[in-house]
C-alpha cells in the first residue's frame, strides 16, 4: 500500500512541478539463480522508444530521465523477455533479475534425452506412445522398453518388472507421489490410469534417492504434462475399440490455461471389456471395468506456484474362472490337460472370482524460489486404497469378499533445490509418512495382511556437479527409519512349533488365546541407508557414457512378514516370516549411448548383488480337508542379477525407420547355486515404420517380438499322492512354456476436421497371426493360453 | 508485496484445509481401526464324518472321521476310523461336514444341500466297495450326501470322499471327469473283514 501511495504522491509532485529531466537510471541485470551479470542483454526503453545494451558487468545506464514511470523491455539469449516498470525518483538504481529456466514455464517437447538428471540411466514412454496404450495398462506400455517386463495374472493384471524385480522393489511415482496400493501382492497391479499421464520415465540406474531408499529394481516416474503460460482452452477425446474382449476405452480431457499462470485440467476415462479370447477358446471371466477421473488445478510463475492434484481409480478385474482350483490334484489336472477346465461362451459380465479396487490419490504442492539460492517445495499427499477380492464361495457368502483391506497413506515432503552455484546443483529434503492398514471385518476369513500402523522418516541430500562442459558427476545419500506395529493372530501350533516364534519373539505374544490362536503384537524397526554415485561424459559424434553405482536397502513388506493365506488361483498357501531381515542391494550399471539423427543406440550392462533377497518359493505340501496343498514360504537368499539391455534405431530412408531392442538377463540364487525364480527370459524385438508427414502424417509399422523359452529356472517340482488315481502324480509347477514370436501391425493418420480440429485415426492388429502361446511370467499360465488376435481402432480428436 | 502475502496465505489455508479434509476421509467410513476385527473362518470345513450303518445289524456302525481344527495350514489333519467294515454287507452311508471353529459348530452339509445343483460328492474305494448315491438335486442329478455302500470280500484299502464345487452336471460319475474345484478331498484307510 505504501508503494501505491508513494506513486500517487510522486505523480502529484510531477504534475505540480515543472519537469526536471536530468536524472540517470543505473540498471544491473543478473541471473536469478546465481546472480551472475547478464552481459549483452538488450534493453528497450518503451517510454522513449530507444535501445541500449548491458555491458560486460550486466550494467547499463539511461540518462536524461524525468521523474516518473519508465517501462523497459529486457531480452537476453536463452531467457524469457521481461517487461519491467521502474519508478524514477531522482538518480535511480534498479536491479533486474532474469530467468534462464524457460522450459519450466513452457510446454516441453519430449525428447528421449530430457532426463531427470544427466547421470541417470533412463528410458521414456512419450505421450504419443502412451496414447496408443489408452485401452491397456501401465505394465503393457512399459513392456515396450528393453529390460522391462511384467508379472501378469491373466492379461489385465499387469505388474511391471525392471530387470526381473517387481512389487516393493519398484517405486512407482505418480505425480510426484509414491504409490502405495498394496503393491506387495504378486497379483496386485498398479492402480494407475495411464490416460492421466503426460509421460512415463523408467529409471533403471540409481538416481532415485529423492523418492526412497528401497528402489532395488528401479523407479517408474509418471509425470503430468507441462502447460504453457498463455490463455488457452483445449482438450481431446479418444475412443478405442477392440474385437478381442469386445470392449474398449473412452477418454476425455479438457485443459484451461491462463496467461496469469493459472491452469486447470479435468480428465476422465471409462474402460470396459468382456471375456478375452485366446486362439482356440474364450477365457471365461477375464473382463475388466475401470472408471477413472483426475483433476488438477494450479498456478505457476517463475518465483512461486502451487499444484493440487486428485485422482480416482476404480478397477474391477475378472479372474479366469478356470484358475479357481481346490487342491494340488486340480492343479495337476489343469497342467496336464493343456486347456482350461472351464470354458463358456463370451460374456460381458464379471463374476467371481474377481478383484475390485478403489484408489484415491490427492496431493498439493507449493513452491517458492529464492533469489541467488534455490527453490523450496513443500508437498503433502494422501492415498486411500481399498482392495476387495471375491472368490467362489458357498451360500450367502457368495458376495462377501475373502480379502478386504484398506490402506491409508499420508506423507509430507519438503524439498530444497539449491541452484545458486553455476556448476553445482543440490537437492535435499526430508519425508514424514504415516501408513495404516485396516483388515476390514466381515469377510469370514483370516485377514491376509493384519492391521498395522507404519511410521517412516527419511532425509536425503543429492548433489550434481559439472566437472567441465562435458562431464557431470552426481552423488547422493539417504537415511530412512521405518517402524511397523501390527496386531495379528497366530495358530498356537504355528507360533510354538512350526515357526518357533515362542522362542524367537516371546515379547510379541500377549498370551491371550482364542480359537486356538495367540493374539500377538509384532513390532519392528528398520534403519535403512542408501547412496548413489553417477558419472556422465559426453564424447564426440554424439556419444555419451554414463556409469551408476547404487546402494539400496529395503525393509521386508507386510506380505513378506505377515502374509498367511490361501490363493485359489495358484492352489497355494502363502506364508510370510517374522524373521525377515532387510534386503540390501549393490547395483552397478553403465550405459553407452549414441543419439544421432540417423543412427543411435544404447547399450546398458548391469550387475546387481542382493543380500537377503526375499523370494517366495514352494517348500512342500500340507494336508488339508481339500487334500494336499502346496505351501509357499517367503525366505531369504543371496542373489545376483546381471544382464544387458540394447536398443538401437536407424533411419533407412526419408520415410523408413528401424528400431530394435534386446534384453539379456540372468538371475542366480547364490546361496543354493540354482537359478532365481521368475526371471524374464531373453527377448528381442524389431520394428519397421513407414512415415509420410505430407500424406496426413501417415504412419504404418510392423513389429516383431520374440520371447525365448526360459531354460534357467529352479526346479521346485514334486510328487504327490492322488487318491482318485491311487498313484503318485508329478506336479510340474516349474517348467516354462516354449519360445513364442508375435507380430503386431499398426497404422495411423491425421485429418483436419471441422476446419480447425485434428482427428487421428489408428488401426492396429495385435498378434497378427493369431498365435497360441503361454508366457512363463503369467501366474495363470498353468490354466490357459494368452490372447489371440485383436483388431483395434482408435479415434482421437483434439479441440 | 501485500498481494503476494495474500496469495501465500491463501495457499497455506488451502493446504491446511486439504490436510484436514484428507485426515477426515482417512479416518472415517468403515474404519474399524484397532478394534478386534478378527474373523472366524466361516467357510472352513474342519471335520468330515462319513457314517456307515449296516442295514442288517444296527450295532454295526462305522464312522470315518477327518479333523483339521486349525484349517488350511497349521497342523495337519487327523484321521480316525472307528473300526472295520463287515464283508459282504450293505451299509447306509451319510456324510456330514462341520465347521467346528464356530460355536455351536456349523453344519456345512446344509449349505451343500441348499446348493445341491452346484455340488456333488464323489466316492471311490480300493477295498472292493460299491458306493451308490441315493439322493438327487432339483435337476435329478446325483448329490451324494446319502449313499448306499456294499462291501465285498475281506480287503484293506482306501475310501476317498471328494466334494466338488461347480462341477459339470450331469457328468461321467468320476471326480476327474466332473471338473469344478475341490472343496473336500479326504482319503480314509479302511479294512473290510
Amino acid at each position: 500500500m505504501k508503494h501505491y501511495l508513494l506513486i500517487v504522491v510522486l505523480c502529484f509532485l510531477n504534475l505540480a512541478h515543472t519537469q526536471n529531466c536530468t536524472y540517470t537510471l543505473l540498471g544491473e541485470i543478473k541471473d536469478f539463480h546465481d546472480g551472475t551479470p547478464m552481459s549483452g542483454a538488450t534493453i528497450y526503453n518503451e517510454t522513449s522508444n530507444t535501445y541500449t545494451s548491458a555491458d560486460i558487468n550486466g550494467k547499463f545506464t539511461i540518462e536524461n530521465l524525468c521523474n516518473g514511470k519508465l517501462v523497459l523491455i529486457i531480452s537476453h539469449v536463452g531467457c524469457e523477455t521481461k517487461r519491467v516498470e521502474v519508478d524514477i525518483d531522482g538518480d535511480t538504481y534498479q536491479e533486474i533479475n532474469m530467468e534462464h529456466h524457460l522450459e519450466e514455464l513452457k510446454e516441453i517437447t519430449v525428447t528421449t534425452d530430457s532426463k531427470i538428471e544427466k547421470t541417470s540411466i533412463q528410458q521414456t514412454v512419450s505421450k504419443k506412445q502412451i496414447e496408443t496404450f489408452s485401452d491397456k495398462s501401465l505394465g503393457d506400455a512399459l513392456n515396450t522398453i528393453s529390460g522391462v517386463s511384467s508379472l501378469n495374472t491373466g492379461n489385465t493384471i499387469v505388474k511391471p518388472m525392471i530387470h526381473g524385480l517387481h512389487s516393493s522393489r519398484l517405486l512407482i511415482i505418480n505425480n510426484n507421489v509414491r504409490l502405495f496400493d498394496q503393491e506387495w501382492g504378486y497379483e496386485h497391479a498398479p492402480n494407475i490410469d495411464i490416460n492421466a499421464s503426460g509421460r512415463i520415465d523408467v529409471i533403471k540406474g540409481a538416481n532415485s534417492l529423492m523418492y526412497g531408499s528401497d528402489a532395488i529394481g528401479g523407479l517408474i516416474l509418471i509425470r503430468p504434462e507441462n502447460y504453457a503460460v498463455k490463455d488457452s482452452l483445449f482438450g481431446s477425446t479418444s475412443l478405442a475399440l477392440n474385437t478381442n474382449g469386445w470392449g474398449g476405452n473412452i477418454n476425455s480431457e479438457i485443459v484451461k490455461t491462463n496467461k496469469n499462470g493459472f491452469y486447470t485440467k479435468i480428465q476422465g476415462s471409462y474402460k470396459t471389456f468382456g471375456d478375452f479370447e485366446s486362439q482356440n477358446y474364450y477365457l471365461s471371466n477375464t473382463g475388466i471395468k475401470s472408471i477413472n477421473a483426475s483433476a488438477r488445478i494450479g498456478f505457476k510463475s517463475f518465483e512461486k506456484g502451487f499444484d493440487a492434484y486428485y485422482s480416482f481409480v476404480d478397477n474391477t478385474f475378472g479372474i479366469l474362472r478356470a484358475s479357481h482350483i481346490g487342491n494340488v490334484g486340480d492343479l495337476v489336472r489343469a497342467i496336464n490337460s493343456g486347456e482350461p477346465q472351464y470354458i463358456s461362451d463370451f460374456s460381458n459380465t464379471i463374476n467371481n472370482p474377481k478383484q475390485s479396487i478403489f484408489h484415491h490419490l490427492g496431493k498439493i504442492e507449493a513452491y517458492k524460489r529464492f533469489k541467488e539460492f534455490g527453490k523450496l517445495t513443500l508437498q503433502y499427499d494422501f492415498q486411500i486404497n481399498r482392495r476387495k477380492e471375491f472368490d467362489l464361495r458357498r451360500g450367502d457368502k457368495a458376495n462377501v469378499p475373502v480379502v478386504d483391506l484398506r490402506l491409508f497413506t499420508t506423507s509430507l515432503q519438503p524439498n530444497l533445490r539449491i541452484d545458486a552455484y553455476e556448476n553445482l546443483k543440490i537437492n535435499t529434503g526430508f519425508l514424514l509418512r504415516y501408513q495404516q492398514n485396516d483388515a476390514i471385518s466381515g469377510t469370514g476369513t483370516t485377514p491376509l495382511i493384519p492391521d498395522y500402523d507404519k511410521y517412516d522418516f527419511g532425509f536425503y541430500a543429492i548433489g550434481a556437479y559439472n566437472l567441465n562442459l562435458l562431464t557431470e558427476i552426481s552423488a547422493g545419500f539417504r537415511y530412512d527409519f521405518s517402524r511397523i506395529e501390527a496386531s495379528k493372530r497366530y495358530r498356537v501350533t504355528d507360533w510354538d512349533e512350526t515357526y518357533n516364534y515362542d522362542e524367537l519373539f516371546p515379547e510379541f505374544n500377549t498370551g491371550v488365546i482364542e480359537d486356538s490362536r495367540y493374539f500377538t503384537n509384532p513390532e519392528f524397526s528398520f534403519h535403512n541407508i542408501s547412496a548413489n554415485l553417477g558419472y556422465a561424459r559426453h564424447m564426440r559424434n554424439d556419444f555419451e557414457f554414463i556409469f551408476n553405482y547404487g546402494l539400496a536397502s529395503r525393509m521386508p513388506n507386510p506380505s513378506e512378514l505377515f502374509s498367511e493365506g490361501l490363493h485359489h488361483s495358484a492352489a497355494r498357501i502363502e506364508i510370510g516370516q517374522l524373521t525377515m531381515e532387510k534386503e540390501i542391494a549393490n547395483k552397478f550399471m553403465a550405459s553407452l549411448e549414441r543419439k544421432h539423427q540417423n543412427f543411435g543406440f544404447t547399450i546398458s550392462p548391469y550387475y546387481k548383488y542382493i543380500s537377503n533377497f526375499i523370494q517366495l518359493i514352494p517348500i512342500g505340501t500340507t494336508t488339508t480337508v481339500r487334500g494336499a496343498f502346496p505351501v509357499w514360504e517367503y525366505n531369504q537368499t543371496n542373489a545376483q542379477i546381471f544382464g544387458v539391455d540394447i536398443d538401437l534405431y536407424k533411419t533407412i530412408s526419408n520415410n523408413f525407420n528401424y528400431t530394435g531392442s534386446l534384453s539379456l538377463l540372468r538371475g542366480d540364487n547364490l546361496s543354493e547355486d540354482i537359478p532365481l525364480i521368475n526371471m524374464p527370459a531373453t527377448n528381442f524385438s524389431n520394428s519397421i515404420t513407414y512415415n509420410n508427414e505430407k500424406l496426413n502424417q501417415l504412419s504404418i509399422g510392423l513389429t516383431q517380438k520374440t520371447v525365448l523359452q526360459q531354460n534357467r529356472f529352479p526346479d521346485y517340482n514334486f510328487f504327490t499322492f492322488d487318491p482318485v488315481l491311487q498313484q503318485e502324480v508329478y506336479v510340474d509347477i516349474s517348467s516354462t512354456p516354449e519360445t513364442y514370436t508375435l507380430f503386431n501391425f499398426n497404422s495411423s493418420a491425421r485429418f483436419k476436421v471441422f476446419k480447425t480440429k485434428t482427428l487421428k485415426v489408428a488401426f492396429n492388429v495385435e498378434n497378427l497371426f493369431n498365435v497360441s502361446y503361454r508366457e512363463h511370467l503369467n501366474r495363470l499360465r498353468y490354466f490357459a493360453d494368452e490372447l489371440g488376435r485383436n483388431f483395434n481402432i482408435q479415434l482421437k480428436i483434439n479441440y | 508485496m501485500n498481494t503476494l502475502k495474500l496469495k501465500n496465505m491463501k495457499t497455506i489455508k488451502l493446504l491446511a484445509l486439504l490436510f484436514i479434509s484428507s485426515l477426515a476421509i482417512g479416518c472415517s467410513s468403515d474404519d474399524d481401526g484397532n478394534d478386534d476385527d478378527h474373523d472366524s473362518e466361516e467357510e472352513l470345513i474342519t471335520t468330515v464324518i462319513y457314517t456307515l450303518a449296516n442295514n442288517a445289524d444296527n450295532t454295526d456302525v462305522v464312522t470315518l472321521t477327518f479333523t483339521d481344527l486349525d484349517g488350511e495350514g497349521g497342523a495337519d489333519g487327523i484321521y480316525d476310523i472307528s473300526g472295520p467294515l463287515t464283508a459282504n454287507a450293505t451299509y447306509t452311508g451319510g456324510i456330514k461336514l462341520w465347521n467346528a471353529t464356530e460355536n455351536p459348530a456349523e453344519d456345512i452339509t446344509l449349505e451343500v444341500e441348499d446348493e445341491a445343483d452346484e455340488h456333488e460328492f464323489f466316492y471311490s474305494s480300493t477295498a472292493g466297495l460299491t458306493i451308490t448315491k441315493t439322493d438327487v438335486d432339483g435337476d435329478g442329478n446325483p448329490v451324494g450326501i446319502a449313499t448306499t455302500v456294499t462291501t465285498g470280500s475281506a480287503a484293506t484299502g482306501s475310501l476317498t470322499v471328494i466334494l466338488k464345487h461347480e462341477p459339470t452336471k450331469p457328468n461321467d460319475g468320476t471326480a476327474t471327469g466332473a471338473g469344478g474345484s475341490t472343496d473336500v478331498e479326504v482319503s480314509y484307510s479302511i479294512e473290510v473283514q
